[in-house]
Protein backbone atom coordinates (compact mmCIF):
# COMPACT_ATOMS: atom_id res chain seq x y z
CA UNK A 1 0.00 0.00 0.00
CA UNK A 2 1.57 3.25 -1.14
CA UNK A 3 0.37 6.11 1.04
CA UNK A 4 1.01 9.83 0.86
CA UNK A 5 3.84 9.33 3.37
CA UNK A 6 5.83 7.42 0.77
CA UNK A 7 5.55 10.33 -1.65
CA UNK A 8 6.42 12.88 1.02
CA UNK A 9 9.53 10.95 2.08
CA UNK A 10 10.61 10.56 -1.56
CA UNK A 11 10.05 14.29 -2.10
CA UNK A 12 12.07 15.04 1.03
CA UNK A 13 14.97 12.88 -0.16
CA UNK A 14 14.88 14.61 -3.55
CA UNK A 15 14.83 18.05 -1.88
CA UNK A 16 17.72 17.13 0.40
CA UNK A 17 19.78 15.86 -2.53
CA UNK A 18 19.13 19.18 -4.27
CA UNK A 19 20.28 21.14 -1.23
CA UNK A 20 23.37 18.94 -0.81
CA UNK A 21 24.21 19.50 -4.46
CA UNK A 22 23.86 23.27 -4.07
CA UNK A 23 26.16 23.20 -1.04
CA UNK A 24 28.95 20.96 -2.32
CA UNK A 25 29.16 21.90 -6.00
CA UNK A 26 30.77 24.99 -7.45
CA UNK A 27 29.63 24.60 -11.04
CA UNK A 28 26.89 27.12 -11.93
CA UNK A 29 25.24 24.74 -14.42
CA UNK A 30 25.07 21.94 -11.84
CA UNK A 31 23.66 24.40 -9.32
CA UNK A 32 20.80 25.25 -11.67
CA UNK A 33 20.10 21.54 -12.08
CA UNK A 34 19.92 21.22 -8.30
CA UNK A 35 17.33 24.01 -8.24
CA UNK A 36 15.32 21.97 -10.75
CA UNK A 37 15.56 18.97 -8.40
CA UNK A 38 14.20 21.07 -5.53
CA UNK A 39 11.31 22.38 -7.63
CA UNK A 40 10.51 18.82 -8.72
CA UNK A 41 10.35 17.79 -5.07
CA UNK A 42 7.82 20.56 -4.46
CA UNK A 43 5.78 19.44 -7.47
CA UNK A 44 5.67 15.86 -6.13
CA UNK A 45 4.27 17.26 -2.88
CA UNK A 46 1.58 19.26 -4.71
CA UNK A 47 0.48 16.22 -6.70
CA UNK A 48 0.54 13.93 -3.63
CA UNK A 49 -1.66 16.30 -1.63
CA UNK A 50 -3.95 16.82 -4.61
CA UNK A 51 -4.45 13.04 -4.77
CA UNK A 52 -4.90 12.87 -1.02
CA UNK A 53 -7.54 15.59 -0.87
CA UNK A 54 -9.26 14.65 -4.11
CA UNK A 55 -8.95 18.24 -5.34
CA UNK A 56 -7.60 19.26 -8.76
CA UNK A 57 -6.31 22.59 -7.41
CA UNK A 58 -3.00 20.98 -6.46
CA UNK A 59 -2.47 19.96 -10.07
CA UNK A 60 -3.24 23.51 -11.24
CA UNK A 61 -0.54 24.78 -8.88
CA UNK A 62 1.83 22.16 -10.27
CA UNK A 63 1.28 23.79 -13.69
CA UNK A 64 2.26 27.17 -12.22
CA UNK A 65 5.29 25.61 -10.55
CA UNK A 66 6.51 24.07 -13.81
CA UNK A 67 6.08 27.45 -15.52
CA UNK A 68 8.14 29.19 -12.84
CA UNK A 69 10.81 26.49 -13.15
CA UNK A 70 11.02 27.07 -16.89
CA UNK A 71 11.34 30.83 -16.40
CA UNK A 72 14.03 30.24 -13.77
CA UNK A 73 15.98 27.98 -16.13
CA UNK A 74 15.82 30.57 -18.92
CA UNK A 75 17.07 33.37 -16.65
CA UNK A 76 19.75 31.20 -15.03
CA UNK A 77 21.12 30.01 -18.35
CA UNK A 78 21.12 33.63 -19.58
CA UNK A 79 23.24 34.50 -16.54
CA UNK A 80 25.58 31.60 -17.37
CA UNK A 81 26.08 32.89 -20.92
CA UNK A 82 26.80 36.39 -19.58
CA UNK A 83 29.18 34.99 -16.92
CA UNK A 84 31.13 32.94 -19.45
CA UNK A 85 31.42 35.98 -21.71
CA UNK A 86 32.72 38.07 -18.79
CA UNK A 87 34.97 35.61 -16.92
CA UNK A 88 35.40 32.57 -19.21
CA UNK A 89 34.30 30.29 -16.35
CA UNK A 90 31.24 28.67 -14.84
CA UNK A 91 32.88 28.16 -11.43
CA UNK A 92 30.96 30.25 -8.94
CA UNK A 93 33.94 31.14 -6.73
CA UNK A 94 35.60 32.75 -9.76
CA UNK A 95 32.66 35.18 -9.98
CA UNK A 96 33.80 37.33 -7.06
CA UNK A 97 33.64 40.82 -8.58
CA UNK A 98 31.23 42.00 -5.88
CA UNK A 99 33.18 40.51 -2.95
CA UNK A 100 33.83 43.31 -0.45
CA UNK B 1 3.30 -14.62 -11.59
CA UNK B 2 1.09 -12.46 -13.80
CA UNK B 3 -1.58 -12.27 -11.10
CA UNK B 4 1.04 -11.18 -8.58
CA UNK B 5 2.28 -8.49 -10.97
CA UNK B 6 -1.23 -7.17 -11.58
CA UNK B 7 -2.02 -7.17 -7.88
CA UNK B 8 1.16 -5.27 -7.00
CA UNK B 9 1.48 -2.94 -9.98
CA UNK B 10 1.27 0.25 -7.89
CA UNK B 11 4.10 -0.59 -5.44
CA UNK B 12 6.26 -1.97 -8.26
CA UNK B 13 5.89 1.18 -10.37
CA UNK B 14 6.31 3.43 -7.33
CA UNK B 15 9.52 1.82 -6.09
CA UNK B 16 10.99 1.57 -9.58
CA UNK B 17 10.28 5.25 -10.21
CA UNK B 18 11.51 6.21 -6.73
CA UNK B 19 14.82 4.41 -7.23
CA UNK B 20 15.20 6.11 -10.63
CA UNK B 21 14.40 9.53 -9.12
CA UNK B 22 16.94 9.17 -6.33
CA UNK B 23 19.61 7.61 -8.56
CA UNK B 24 19.16 10.40 -11.11
CA UNK B 25 19.40 13.05 -8.40
CA UNK B 26 22.56 11.48 -6.99
CA UNK B 27 23.97 11.41 -10.51
CA UNK B 28 23.28 15.14 -10.91
CA UNK B 29 25.47 16.01 -7.94
CA UNK B 30 27.99 13.22 -8.60
CA UNK B 31 29.05 13.61 -12.24
CA UNK B 32 31.69 16.24 -12.88
CA UNK B 33 30.88 16.41 -16.57
CA UNK B 34 27.78 18.67 -16.77
CA UNK B 35 26.47 16.79 -19.80
CA UNK B 36 26.40 13.53 -17.84
CA UNK B 37 24.69 15.39 -15.00
CA UNK B 38 22.08 16.75 -17.43
CA UNK B 39 21.29 13.28 -18.79
CA UNK B 40 21.02 12.00 -15.23
CA UNK B 41 18.60 14.85 -14.50
CA UNK B 42 16.57 13.71 -17.52
CA UNK B 43 16.10 10.28 -15.88
CA UNK B 44 14.81 12.01 -12.75
CA UNK B 45 12.33 14.11 -14.75
CA UNK B 46 10.94 11.07 -16.57
CA UNK B 47 10.62 9.04 -13.38
CA UNK B 48 8.81 11.92 -11.67
CA UNK B 49 6.40 11.98 -14.62
CA UNK B 50 5.77 8.29 -13.95
CA UNK B 51 4.94 9.10 -10.33
CA UNK B 52 2.41 11.70 -11.54
CA UNK B 53 0.67 9.11 -13.70
CA UNK B 54 0.50 6.85 -10.66
CA UNK B 55 -1.37 9.58 -8.79
CA UNK B 56 -4.00 10.22 -11.44
CA UNK B 57 -2.35 13.44 -12.67
CA UNK B 58 -1.99 12.45 -16.31
CA UNK B 59 -2.03 16.01 -17.65
CA UNK B 60 0.75 17.14 -15.31
CA UNK B 61 2.78 14.06 -16.32
CA UNK B 62 2.49 15.09 -19.97
CA UNK B 63 3.40 18.70 -19.13
CA UNK B 64 6.35 17.46 -17.09
CA UNK B 65 7.71 15.51 -20.07
CA UNK B 66 7.04 18.25 -22.64
CA UNK B 67 8.35 21.18 -20.59
CA UNK B 68 11.18 19.58 -18.62
CA UNK B 69 12.43 16.79 -20.87
CA UNK B 70 11.60 18.70 -24.05
CA UNK B 71 12.23 22.33 -23.11
CA UNK B 72 14.38 22.83 -20.05
CA UNK B 73 16.70 19.91 -20.84
CA UNK B 74 17.27 21.08 -24.42
CA UNK B 75 17.96 24.57 -23.05
CA UNK B 76 20.57 23.17 -20.64
CA UNK B 77 22.30 21.10 -23.32
CA UNK B 78 22.11 24.01 -25.76
CA UNK B 79 23.81 26.39 -23.34
CA UNK B 80 26.46 23.79 -22.50
CA UNK B 81 27.30 23.51 -26.17
CA UNK B 82 27.13 27.29 -26.62
CA UNK B 83 29.65 27.97 -23.82
CA UNK B 84 31.64 24.87 -24.88
CA UNK B 85 32.05 23.19 -21.50
CA UNK B 86 35.16 21.26 -22.58
CA UNK B 87 37.34 24.31 -23.06
CA UNK B 88 36.45 25.69 -19.63
CA UNK B 89 38.72 24.87 -16.69
CA UNK B 90 37.67 21.70 -14.89
CA UNK B 91 35.91 21.96 -11.58
CA UNK B 92 38.91 21.65 -9.31
CA UNK B 93 37.40 20.49 -6.04
CA UNK B 94 34.34 19.98 -3.99
CA UNK B 95 33.98 21.91 -0.78
CA UNK B 96 37.01 20.99 1.36
CA UNK B 97 35.09 19.36 4.17
CA UNK B 98 31.73 17.79 3.49
CA UNK B 99 31.09 17.40 7.20
CA UNK B 100 29.19 20.68 7.83
CA UNK B 101 26.99 20.15 4.78
CA UNK B 102 26.37 16.51 5.73
CA UNK B 103 25.47 17.41 9.32
CA UNK B 104 23.12 20.23 8.36
CA UNK B 105 21.24 18.40 5.63
CA UNK B 106 21.25 15.06 7.45
CA UNK B 107 19.91 16.66 10.61
CA UNK B 108 17.22 18.43 8.60
CA UNK B 109 16.21 15.19 6.90
CA UNK B 110 16.11 13.26 10.17
CA UNK B 111 14.07 15.99 11.87
CA UNK B 112 11.41 16.08 9.16
CA UNK B 113 11.19 12.28 8.89
CA UNK B 114 10.85 12.02 12.68
CA UNK B 115 8.14 14.68 12.68
CA UNK B 116 6.31 12.80 9.93
CA UNK B 117 6.56 9.47 11.76
CA UNK B 118 5.35 10.88 15.07
CA UNK B 119 2.49 12.84 13.56
CA UNK B 120 0.78 9.91 11.85
CA UNK B 121 -2.59 11.60 11.60
CA UNK B 122 -3.09 11.67 7.85
CA UNK B 123 -6.51 10.92 6.44
CA UNK B 124 -7.26 8.09 4.10
CA UNK B 125 -6.70 9.04 0.46
CA UNK B 126 -9.73 10.43 -1.34
CA UNK B 127 -11.48 8.56 -4.10
CA UNK B 128 -9.46 9.14 -7.30
CA UNK B 129 -12.75 9.76 -9.13
CA UNK B 130 -12.84 13.12 -7.32
CA UNK B 131 -9.89 14.21 -9.47
CA UNK B 132 -11.95 13.97 -12.63
CA UNK B 133 -15.10 15.64 -11.35
CA UNK B 134 -15.89 19.34 -11.31
CA UNK B 135 -19.20 20.44 -9.85
CA UNK B 136 -20.60 16.94 -10.06
CA UNK B 137 -19.74 16.47 -13.72
CA UNK B 138 -17.38 13.67 -14.62
CA UNK B 139 -14.71 14.51 -17.19
CA UNK B 140 -11.11 13.71 -18.07
CA UNK B 141 -8.22 14.83 -15.92
CA UNK B 142 -7.06 17.39 -18.49
CA UNK B 143 -10.54 18.85 -18.76
CA UNK B 144 -10.86 19.06 -14.97
CA UNK B 145 -7.51 20.85 -14.67
CA UNK B 146 -8.58 23.21 -17.45
CA UNK B 147 -11.87 24.00 -15.74
CA UNK B 148 -10.25 24.83 -12.42
CA UNK B 149 -7.37 26.70 -14.06
CA UNK B 150 -9.50 29.00 -16.21
CA UNK B 151 -12.43 29.39 -13.85
CA UNK B 152 -10.85 29.76 -10.39
CA UNK B 153 -7.29 30.77 -11.25
CA UNK B 154 -7.65 33.05 -14.26
CA UNK B 155 -5.79 36.00 -12.69
CA UNK B 156 -2.83 33.88 -11.45
CA UNK B 157 -2.70 32.35 -14.92
CA UNK B 158 -2.36 35.79 -16.53
CA UNK B 159 0.25 36.83 -13.97
CA UNK B 160 2.28 33.70 -14.70
CA UNK B 161 2.17 34.51 -18.40
CA UNK B 162 3.59 37.95 -17.53
CA UNK B 163 6.34 36.27 -15.51
CA UNK B 164 7.23 34.19 -18.56
CA UNK B 165 7.31 37.29 -20.75
CA UNK B 166 9.61 39.11 -18.31
CA UNK B 167 11.85 36.03 -18.04
CA UNK B 168 12.12 35.85 -21.81
CA UNK B 169 13.01 39.56 -22.05
CA UNK B 170 15.54 39.15 -19.23
CA UNK B 171 17.20 36.22 -20.94
CA UNK B 172 17.42 38.17 -24.20
CA UNK B 173 18.89 41.25 -22.49
CA UNK B 174 21.46 39.18 -20.58
CA UNK B 175 22.33 37.07 -23.58
CA UNK B 176 23.18 39.96 -25.91
CA UNK B 177 26.62 41.47 -26.14
CA UNK B 178 27.56 44.55 -24.20
CA UNK B 179 26.39 47.70 -26.03
CA UNK B 180 29.77 49.41 -25.61
CA UNK B 181 31.60 46.40 -27.05
CA UNK B 182 29.33 46.49 -30.07
CA UNK B 183 29.88 50.21 -30.65
CA UNK B 184 33.63 49.86 -30.23
CA UNK B 185 33.63 47.03 -32.73
CA UNK B 186 31.72 49.10 -35.26
CA UNK B 187 34.01 52.11 -34.85
CA UNK B 188 37.06 49.92 -35.33
CA UNK B 189 35.60 48.70 -38.58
Amino acid sequence: MITITHYLVLSLVLFTLGVVGMVIRRNFITLLMCVELIINAATINFIAFSRQAGDVTGQVFAVFLITIAAAEAAIGLGIIVALVRLKQTVQLDQANVMRG
Amino acid sequence: MLDWLVAHVVPIVFYTAAVLVVAGAIGVIWFRNPIHAALSLLATFLAVAGLFVLQHAEFIAAVQIVVYAGGVMVLFLFVMMLVNVRTLPREYQYVRSLLPAAVVTGGFLAAVVAAGLFARSYLAAADPAALTAVEGQTMGNTEAVGWVLYRDFLLPFEVVSLVLLVAMLGAIVMGRKDRREEDAGEEAR
